[in-house]
């Protein structure tokens, strides 16, 4: 698709600059235009228009510009490129490779240069799946390109009109060549460029019936989240918000991965970079890296390209949907894209709402989340977005407006809890305090894909959770020994559950992910355990000679081994025998 | 140049100066005294009508009848290899009497960042002799870590023992040390001072003096003079430098009365609500570039108002670090040096440097163990307080006792002790020895039958 000119070009001049905003009188302008700023030719968008005065945020540093210098409209709208290429791929905000930034301008990120989000140079090899006479309309699949190891489909674009193919080529081609003609003289080529702050079309939306798989226990197990659906992850600092999204981001059995580094550090992002190459999809053994594109737009560089760079994310999320994949999209921070927000809206002395955010905050944020589902595209395929956010709220306190904005349109909450992080308990995940809103739309398929058993488990093992907190209010009055032993047997258990099951290390080379079979086949020993105890309670076993069975012991270690099965079944076998013996000397 | 004598209005460190011919954002700007004296400043907002200015001095002096020179530049920083062993004021002017800085180079003081496809990824292991950091809490070069502390705490005597004895093991290279002060007293920075002298430190290190009685703006540009000439030191001299910024607290009380006075929206508690992206701006200088050969590792240095983290101060710096090391008052009023609360701590970057490849392969599940046991023990403290030490099951006690065991032998050490790396390990197994070898839950048995003091048979390390 051409975004289309709204108008003759038009050329202004600035009148005032004040850090990111600037602006330009003179100009003819509409909200949303992509503008050059300055003698250098800054890229920046109109945001606001006030009698003469055009507001422009720019997404480069301001400084050295002079009022008086020039700014000309391109008539543009902020755009993402779109085609083969994206893949393995780390851009800015607005989506300029940053690896050619390197060499284009060193190191360091200077100022003036442009770079495409696509090379224009590279030649894809498009493998026709249409032929001439065939019928297309938006969204239809033409062609093929091999990508990486992932098949990249190529499309008709959204918004064009029905027609029959004339020709359509096979070979290779740069993104700009043109690889179809129309028979009413329309030609494409294999890029297309939308504007990133519109959602891309669907034909229909559905609602989440499969689970994105985390191979995170305490995701997967108690809190999981659909394939099309939404999650927050709030938390204060250092409780573990990256490293989830990371996870997320190397495990999830999403075949395309979008991960957008928004407003924070540099040293995460390149970790990502040096890490992914080497690590491998569980499922498909490829490099993890030929799925994932990565948007790294750190805290130092401009703020108005941070408050972009979600957009440009999510369209790239959507594009890939739209070929009929399962793509996962995380955002860290959206308070920092939030706060960019906030630090706009600022600038541009409009009337704040709570903590200083702009009023239109809540908006925002729910028309981001809304662009994330499981839908059927303009092709008649399925296809997916998952969106997880991270929230960084300050000091920790979720009353406040981001994290309360976000949480009233996200159907999963996973709780980020500093005491539970404090004492290296990962993931930090407070099991009292999250939620996901899915489990009735995911019971079919746990039931189906994992066990008849699962449902009824994970609600035991939550019950046991529950019960062990009120337990604690107990115990931290009157002390563990005064509770009555059945009560004592379900302090242990749910000891087990917590330090067994839950916590999880993400850099222990087999915990770091964990398929639902092992997941169920843990939690069922543990259950098994838990039944032996009480059965060996009612029969008069003491809670301190439960407690010092020997075969429970080697339980935790279970995580740890990738060919579990063995020794969990001799660990079953031995609980067997020692209860056994425990009831009959009782 | 041309002057101009249009100054309308002066409010706190600001200037509103009017009919300027177009002036460009951010330039550095020299105001001009009856008296001849020169005051610096930078232009925050320019428009065909009116240049507002800050400025970095004092506006004492300065009346509707100064000049007002606009430079045409933004503001740089004069660096060169010579700067090593110098003590400069808060503003970069030498104040130890030596002769001014021969410049290689002028380099804008901003500072433009690393692109993250630039970086390399911080892996090296730096020991700094004391168990809290290296065993629990690792510190890799190209890391930002700060300290949070609380007045009258300690903060600067362990930061004096990480710059004496931080190395790298087996690496001989060179290294500087950046140091600059924000608003602490003479005293405090006589302190830091006499120890360079005394350690010889000096002569390695680049000294940036703001005190309590400097002006308060100055501090704004600090941070960025010292980090301009690490970055020049780094990444053009190829030199491995360690920044201590202290008190970063004073730092932002400047930008708060900044932002006041610009009449600026609050944020959180009256602090601007761009201090995250400013801070990010310092504290994101830290870092190795890819095919360079030098490194920037950050110590910024903070005081928690009231000792309490979820300050904007702390809080928005932790959001941005790569983990904090946090100084507790109540180990301190034990009389524990170094009164580092690991609970709280972090290294979010301990993982890149340890393990088989750089300490040893049992580091992380020894550090994981000692946390838990150590978090686990610290609980129950408050539990006997209302129950008494005989309701605790005997699994409760060994824990109880193993948390003051921890504080004793693994969080106490020398002023001076410099404890290798090992020394620290060993002692971490020794402490948990103490515990039923089947409630070591966080680490695989392997490392255990390997490590443990009970079953390796090797000799016990002193
Ligand atoms: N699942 C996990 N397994 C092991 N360690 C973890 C896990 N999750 C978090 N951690 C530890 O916690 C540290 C902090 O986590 P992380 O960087 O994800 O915090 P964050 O919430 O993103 O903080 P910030 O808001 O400051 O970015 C990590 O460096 C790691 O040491
Ligand atoms: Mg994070």
């Amino acid at each position: 698709m051409e975004v289309k000119d709204k108008k003759t070009k038009e050329k202004g001049i600035l009148k005032r600059i004040a850090g990111p905003v600037v602006t330009a009188v003179n100009l003819d302008a509409h909200m949303y235009d992509v503008v050059k700023v300055g003698n250098e030719e800054l890229m920046g968008e109109v945001i606001k228009i006030s009698g003469e005065d055009i507001i422009i945020q720019v997404y480069e540093d301001t400084s050295g510009i002079k009022p008086g210098e020039p700014v000309i409209n391109t008539g543009l709208s902020l755009a993402a490129e779109l085609g083969p290429g994206l893949l393995t791929s780390i851009y800015d905000g607005i989506q300029r490779p940053l690896s050619v930034l390197v060499d284009k301008m060193g190191d360091f990120i200077q100022r003036g240069v442009s770079a495409p989000g696509l090379s224009h140079e590279k030649k894809w090899t498009f493998k026709p799946v249409k032929k001439a006479g065939d019928k297309v309309e938006a969204g239809t699949i033409i062609g093929e390109v091999q990508e990486t190891n992932i098949v990249h489909r190529i499309m008709i674009p959204p918004n064009a009109k029905p027609g029959t193919i004339k020709t359509i080529k096979n070979g290779d081609f740069t993104v700009d060549e043109t690889v179809c003609v129309l028979e009413d003289g329309r030609e494409f080529p294999m890029i297309q460029r939308w504007p990133v702050r519109v959602p891309r079309p669907v034909k229909e939306k559905k609602n989440p019936t499969i689970p994105l798989i985390t191979g995170q226990r305490i995701l997967d197990g108690l809190f999981p989240i659909a394939k099309g659906g939404t999650a927050a992850i709030p938390g204060p600092f250092g409780s573990g918000k990256t490293v989830t999204q990371q996870q997320l981001a190397k495990w999830s059995d999403a075949e395309i991965v979008v991960y957008i580094g928004c407003g924070e550090r540099g040293n995460e992002m390149t970790e990502v970079l040096t890490e992914f190459p080497h690590l491998e999809d569980p499922k498909s053994g490829k490099p993890l890296m030929e799925r994932t594109v990565l948007i790294a737009n750190t805290s130092n560089m401009p703020v108005a390209a941070r408050e972009a760079s979600v957009y440009t994310g999510i369209t790239i999320a959507e594009y890939f949907r739209d070929m009929g994949y399962d793509v996962s999209l995380m955002a860290d921070s959206t308070s920092r894209w939030a706060e960019a927000m906030r630090e706009i809206s600022s600038r541009l002395e409009e009337m704040p709402g709570e903590e200083g955010y702009p009023a239109y905050l809540a908006a925002r944020l729910s028309e981001f989340y809304e662009r994330a589902g499981l839908v059927t595209t303009l092709n008649g395929q399925s296809g997916s977005v998952s969106v997880i956010g991270a929230v960084s709220p300050p000091g920790g306190d979720f009353s406040e407006p981001v994290t309360q904005g976000t949480l009233r349109i996200v159907k999963v909450f996973w709780a980020l809890d500093a005491k539970l992080s404090q004492r290296r308990h990962f993931p930090a995940i407070n099991w009292l305090n999250s939620y996901s809103l899915y489990l009735d739309s995911l019971h079919d398929w746990y039931d189906k894909e994992v066990s008849p058993e699962w449902n009824k488990i994970r609600s035991w093992a939550m019950e046991v959770l529950q019960k062990e907190a009120e337990l604690q209010e107990i115990v931290q009055l009157v002390g563990s020994d005064a509770l009555p032993e059945a009560e004592q047997v379900t302090i242990e258990v749910a000891r087990m559950i917590r330090e067994i099951f839950l916590q999880q290390n993400a850099y222990d080379a087999v915990d770091t992910f964990c398929d639902m079979k092992k997941q169920y086949d843990m939690m069922k020993t543990i259950r098994l355990y838990s039944e032996l105890a009480y059965a060996a309670q009612a029969a008069g076993v003491s809670p301190a000679q439960i407690n010092a069975t020997k075969s429970k012991n080697d339980l935790p270690q279970i995580k740890f081994i990738k060919d579990y099965k063995p020794a969990l079944e001799k660990i079953e076998k031995e609980m067997d025998a020692e209860f056994t013996a425990l009831r009959s000397a009782a | 140049m041309k002057e101009y004598r249009t100054i309308n209005k002066i409010a706190g460190p600001l200037l509103f100066v009017e009919k300027t011919e177009p002036i460009g954002y951010g330039e550095l700007v020299n105001i001009v005294l009856f008296d001849g004296s020169i005051k610096r400043g930078q232009v925050l907002d320019t428009s065909d009508e009116l240049v507002v200015v800050q400025v970095f001095e004092t506006t004492a002096g300065i009346g509707k009848d100064s000049g007002v020179r606009f430079t045409g530049e933004t503001i740089k920083m004069p660096v060169g290899r010579d700067m090593l062993g110098r003590i400069l004021s808060g503003g970069g002017k030498p104040i130890d009497g030596g002769p001014e800085i021969v410049p290689e180079k002028r380099l804008d003081i901003t500072g433009a960042a690393i692109n993250p496809w630039a970086r390399g990824s911080p892996n090296e292991f730096i020991q700094t002799g004391i168990s809290t950091i290296d065993g629990t809490n690792t510190l890799v070069r190209g890391q930002k870590l700060p300290i949070f502390s609380g007045a009258g705490l300690p903060h600067n005597t362990i930061a004096l023992q990480i710059a004496r004895q931080a190395k790298v093991l087996g690496a001989k290279e060179e290294f500087a040390v950046v140091f600059a002060a924000m608003g602490i007293t003479k005293e405090e920075a006589n302190y830091f001072m006499q120890d360079f002298e005394r350690t010889g430190a000096l002569e390695r290190a680049v000294v940036f003096l703001n005190l309590a009685d400097d002006p308060a703006v100055e501090r704004i540009i600090t941070p960025r003079l010292a980090l301009t000439t690490a970055e020049y030191l780094a990444f053009d001299l190829g030199m491995h430098v360690l920044v201590i910024l202290t008190d970063m607290t004073n730092y932002c009380e400047a930008l708060r009365q900044i932002g006041a006075a610009r009449e600026e929206v609050p944020g959180r508690r009256g602090y601007p609500g761009y201090m995250y992206t400013d801070l990010a701006g310092i504290y994101e200088r830290a870092g190795i570039v890819k095919g360079k050969k030098g490194s920037i590792t950050q110590f910024p240095i903070l005081t928690m108002p009231g000792d309490d983290i979820t300050h904007p101060i702390p809080d928005l710096t932790g959001y941005i670090t790569e983990g904090q090391i946090v100084v507790s008052r109540e180990l301190h009023r034990k009389g524990i040096y170094p009164p580092i609360n690991v609970l709280p701590s972090l290294s979010r970057l301990m993982n890149l440097g340890i393990g088989a490849k750089h300490t040893r392969e049992d580091h992380k599940k020894v550090s994981d163990q000692l946390y838990a046991a150590y978090a686990e023990g610290n609980d129950l403290r408050g539990l006997v307080a209302i129950v008494g030490k005989d309701a605790l099951s005997e699994r409760d006690r060994m824990f109880l006792e193993f948390a003051d065991l921890f504080e004793n032998r693994f969080v106490r050490q020398g002023y001076d002790e410099d404890r290798t790396i090992t020394g620290t390990l060993d002692l971490g197994w020794e402490l948990l020895a103490t515990l039923p070898v089947e409630q070591l839950v966080r680490i695989d048995r392997e490392l255990i039958n390997k490590y443990h003091p009970k079953f390796r048979n090797v000799p016990k390390a002193t």
